[in-house]
Parts: C-alpha cells; structure tokens; sequence
C-alpha cells in the first residue's frame, strides 16, 4: 500500500467521464482498494461491456483490460479467468451492460460461482445514449424513454445475484468511499463470484431529467434514498417506495 | 511465424471414426486449451466428446449459457492465452456473429466449426449448407475472414488442425464449413504421427493492433505477461486506444484487416482438380456435395461427355483465379448446392462460360444421379 492510487492510472489518458459523474469517484475507489491490497497489477485484468462504466477500466487503467461486446464482458471474463485462473479478474460495467442486455450472463457466472468480482456502475439509466430507462431506473423517475415516469420496477442486483448463488454481494453509492473500498477488497479476498454495485450519480442525464439541476442535487438525492440494511430489516418495507438498501449481503 | 512439429493426438495409422471425432481429435492435436460450446443439433456429439477428452489432455471445457456467451468467453480465452473454439450450428452461428466480429476486430485467433443446417431460422436440423455467405458476409462491417470446406472424415481431421495454424498465423477467425453429412459419418481416415502447429509470435513491448505493413499481422502478446494490454473492439490504434472519431484510424485498421486476408489469398486458397485436364464441362461443388459431384463426373464420362470437377476446399476467400481460369476453359459449369443458390454467385461473376446451378434444400443430401441428369442437360 502507497497511498498513492493514481499510480495505476494510464499515462497520457484524459478522464473520460462528464462535471460531477460517479464513475470517476469509482474509479478511486476501485484502485485505492487495488491499492491497499498490495495486488500485482501485472497479475489482474479488467474486463469492461459498452457504456460509460465500461471506460472505468478502458482506457483508464494501465493494466491488461479487455473492452467488449455490449452486455457480454461477463462471459469474456469468464473465458479468460477460466483460461488462465492466475488471472485476477474484475468486470467493471454499467448497470444497462450487466443487468439489462447482459443480465443472463449475470445470473449464469453467479450459479457457476466463477472466481471474478463483478463491480456494476450503477447510474440508473442508458447514460453513453443519451439517458433512458433502463433495468435499474426507480419507479417514477423520468428518461427520454419515459418521459412520463418509469412505470417498471427496478432490479435488486444483489438480491438477483445472491439468489442466484453470489458468494457475496454488497451495494454501496460511491458518497461512502470507505465502505465501498472495504466491500471492493473483500469481494477482490472472497475465491468465487462476488459482486459490488456503486450506486454512481449521473447528472448530466439522469439528474438533468429529473429536474435535478445542480451535481450536488443529484448526490442529495442519491443520499436519500440510502437506507442501511439493517435500517430496512427492521422497518416495514413500503410498497412502491425508492430505496437504495445498503450494505453487504453473504452468508451468515 | 515459429512452427513446432507435435504428435497426434492418437495413434498414428489407420482409423475408422465419425466426423465429430475427427474434429475433436484434430482439435486436441493442434493444442486447442479452451473450447467453449450450447448444444444444438447436428453438433452436439462434439460438445459432448470434448466434455470427456479435453479434461484427459488438460484442456479447457465450458457448456454456457448460450452461443452467444460461448463464443465470448473463447475470444477471452485467446486473448487470455490459449488456443480456443467452438462448434455450432445454424442458429447459434448467427448468434455467435457478434463475438465473432469482436474476435475480427481484435484479431483474437479463433476456430469456429459450424455443422451447417438448412435454415432459415431453426428450419431443419439434419443436413444443409446455408450458411456459407453468413460465413462470409454474416457480422456486421464486412471484414473478410477465412472459411475451409472439408468433404470427408479425413478433411474434418487435417482441416480442424489447419483451421488453427491459419487462425494464429493470421489472427483472425477461421471457419470449419461442416455438415451433419460429413460429421456424421464414419469412415476411414489416416491419423499422421506428426503435424506442424503455428505459434502466436511474441514481441515484447510491439504495438499489438498495427504494423509498418499495410497487410501485416502484428505480434500477439497475452493478458498476464505485463504488457498492460487496451483491447477494444471499437475502432483502436496500434497500441490499441479508442480512436472512434478519427477517419484516418478507422480507414488504416479496416483496410489491414481486409488485405491481410485478401492480399494473402494465394497462399490461402485451396482447390482440387478432378478430371479437368479434357473437360468440356465442370462441376464447381464444396463439402459433402463434391463427392456426390464427382460420382456424377465418373458416370458422365463412362457415357462419353467430358466432364470434371473443381472441389472448392476453400470457400473464402474465394478461389477467383481458379474459378476463373475453369470458366475460360470449359463450355459451362454446374454448381450443385445445398440451399437454393449460395457460392453459384461468386462463381457466375468470375466464370465468363454459362454457370447454372443446381439446387437443393430440403434436409438431404444431393445424390450423384439428379446431377448426372442436370449435367445432360447443361451438356446437350
């Protein structure tokens, strides 16, 4: 550990990420964690899908890092870790990516329990488009495909993927950077399928069509909606209610 | 390009094994360390021997989730440092063209075998050849790739192990054009004691996506060897940066892409003359409908009309000269093909005689007779 997280940032590249996007928050606390881990960074890959949270690791880290077909980073990370297991392999995607086009694939590697960390990106929307609805967009909130209001009810990516057998999963929005680099180094520790998702405001659409002005509106309301697992567990759950429960979910 | 000389994979001399063996067997000769693969009809044998014979030699096995993730995860297994493939047909062919254009675009070596169906669609699932053009013109962008066409057990043998050594001398995507006719069969093949295998060029610190050449084929280095790879499928420089915008990116990577196939097509391109040297007339035929071809070709000269036949063993890229050459020479060609008209396009626009074609898609092969009697009429 150096402290120094921007050593694993690829030289000569250009942040690629829009004024006040979460992705960019992720993206330190994903190398603090690789950081703190003391990890060879010549031993890891980062496999990416399309989309903003695919430019997380591509081109931004300066390590092995495979940018592929939308909705499919999961299943080239599959074939690479399985190809060579001394691979420490990390699929850092959106939400659209993994959840929406590649959600099979998800559901799939977790059944399999393969030995990779996902880290979902979580904007709540198609962001690289241009803003619509997507698997995780919470009910009521508005995109260009909705311009009426989302009338569908989001994923629970953790709760998908441990019913469908993740060894861990945590959720975290990238506003609470020590936990989200605990959840990440755990998941990194855990041999077997482990998943994070970064809940990561998106203001340039999300907030801009939810009326969302300023960056820091949207990370108010983001806040907002954070309930704790345990805060959940112990109150009635209110049906219709947007709310980000997080914390870490594993087997007892 | 390093060459290594290896022992088959079992013993050298005669066999009698199906198709799908063949494959399997050529397969683990050449060293393939990761196949990933969905069951389907007419190929699931494949799959299926290579659940049990690639964890006895140390390789590779995944059954996924669909053809889709099948052929993604062998495109991370290549990049990730192994020989990979898969086997499909039909349907998933058409699914797997996606991954297939990423591994294109990525230069990821890759052997796609494909037992072909009739189609459209699920269609049938015993024996056509619909999918020789989706071979070529099947993903998106039109990059052309190579695709061999074998006619016996003893071809889906020696060209799955060639599908290789062309796969990595080219990095790119080489396809296995089978049928449920010839993979399906047993028959008699040769098993040789030794093969040549090609092996992925290593040049430490090169850039991975581009060369001086305008046809060149760069060093491949593998993720874990600290070469902190960029891969991306979008449009990338030679050290592999997205240049998504930029004309001049684009025009460079997709014209190497092309010429690094097109411009090599002499040394790939494979045909068998059969009864040619007099011919008035020729059969142009591939695959399993050759040998029904050249049966007729056998028949017809017993009854006094000079005919032979070109076995296109390489369907792409397309043998233009040889097709071209057939076309100055003789008085017309007959193309027999499974489905209603395919490879007769390629070979009317380079054969300057008449060309007329022979179709059948109906889930059976093409017998000798039938083509005896078209060949009549062509002839007469």
């Amino acid at each position: 550990m150096t402290g120094d997280w921007k050593r694993f940032l690829r030289p000569g590249v250009t942040l690629p990420f829009c004024p006040g996007c979460g992705h960019r928050i992720l993206l330190r606390h994903l190398l603090t964690a690789v950081d703190e881990l003391d990890l060879d960074i010549d031993g890891m890959l980062f496999v990416s899908g399309i989309g903003c949270g695919g430019w997380i690791p591509s081109p931004c880290i300066n390590a092995d890092t495979l940018h592929c077909l939308h909705g499919r980073a999961i299943p080239f990370a599959v074939g690479a870790k399985t190809a060579n297991p001394a691979l420490t392999t990390l699929v850092v995607s959106g939400d659209g990516d993994l959840a929406d086009i590649g959600g099979n694939h998800l559901i799939h590697a977790a059944r399999r329990n393969i030995d990779i960390t996902v880290i979902c990106a979580n904007n709540m929307n198609y962001g690289m488009t241009g803003g619509q609805v997507c698997a995780t967009t919470p009910v009521g909130a508005v995109t260009h495909t909705t311009p009426s209001g989302n009338i569908y009810r989001p994923f629970d990516l953790c709760a998908l993927v441990r019913a469908a057998g993740a060894r861990y999963a945590a959720r975290y929005a990238v506003t609470q950077g020590p936990q989200l680099v605990s959840a990440i180094k755990k998941a990194i520790g855990i041999k077997g399928f482990t998943f994070v998702e970064a809940i990561s405001p998106c203001p340039t659409q999300f907030g801009r069509q939810n009326r969302l002005d300023n960056v820091k509106d949207v990370y108010a309301y983001i806040e907002s909606l954070i309930v704790p697992r345990q805060a959940a567990e112990a109150s009635a759950t209110i049906p219709g209610a947007v709310r980000l429960i997080t914390g870490e979910f594993e087997d007892e | 390009m390093a060459v290594r000389t290896v022992r088959s994979s079992i013993a050298p001399g005669r066999h009698f094994l199906s198709g799908a063996d063949a494959i399997v067997e050529g397969a683990v000769t050449a060293g393939c360390g990761y196949f990933a693969g969905y069951p389907i009809t007419p190929t699931t044998e494949v799959l299926e021997r290579i659940a049990v014979r690639f964890p006895e030699v140390g390789a590779r096995f995944m059954q996924m989730e669909d053809e889709i993730a099948s052929v993604c995860s062998c495109v991370g297994a290549s990049w990730a440092g192994k020989k990979a493939m898969t086997v499909t047909s039909g349907p998933g062919f058409t699914l797997m063209q996606e991954g297939i254009g990423h591994a294109v675009m990525t230069e990821a070596p890759l052997v796609v075998i494909d037992g072909q169906r009739a189609g459209p669609s699920t269609g049938q699932v015993t024996v056509g050849a619909g999918d020789v053009m989706q071979a070529r013109w099947g993903m998106h962008g039109g990059i052309p790739t190579i695709a061999l066409s074998p006619w016996s057990v003893q071809e889906l043998f020696d060209v799955t192990i060639q599908a290789f050594n062309l796969a990595e001398r080219y990095r790119t995507v080489v396809f296995v054009m089978a049928e449920a006719a010839t993979m399906h069969l047993q028959e008699e093949l040769e098993v040789p004691a030794e093969v040549e295998l090609y092996e992925r060029d290593k040049a430490p610190g090169q850039p991975p996506f581009g060369c001086d050449s305008p046809d060149g084929v760069p060093p491949m280095p593998s993720f874990g060897e600290g070469e902190k790879l960029l891969v991306t499928a979008s449009t990338h420089d030679a050290r592999g940066f997205r240049r998504t915008s930029d004309p001049g990116t684009e025009r460079v990577l997709a014209s190497r892409l092309h010429n690094k196939i097109m411009m090599h097509a002499p040394e790939l391109v494979q045909v068998e003359a059969h009864l040619l040297d007099d011919a008035d007339y020729a059969f142009i035929a591939y695959g399993f409908t050759a040998r029904s071809a050249l049966s007729a070709a056998r028949t017809l000269r017993g009854e006094g009309v000079k005919v032979g036949l070109l076995r296109l063993r390489t369907l792409w890229p397309f043998p233009q000269e040889a097709v071209a050459a057939l076309g100055c020479r003789v008085r017309g060609i007959l193309v027999p093909e499974m489905n209603l008209g395919q490879m007769v396009h390629p070979v009317a626009a380079a054969a300057t005689c008449p060309v007329v074609l022979h179709p059948q898609m109906d889930g059976t092969v093409i017998y000798p007779q039938p083509l005896v009697e078209s060949m009549r009429r062509l002839a007469s």
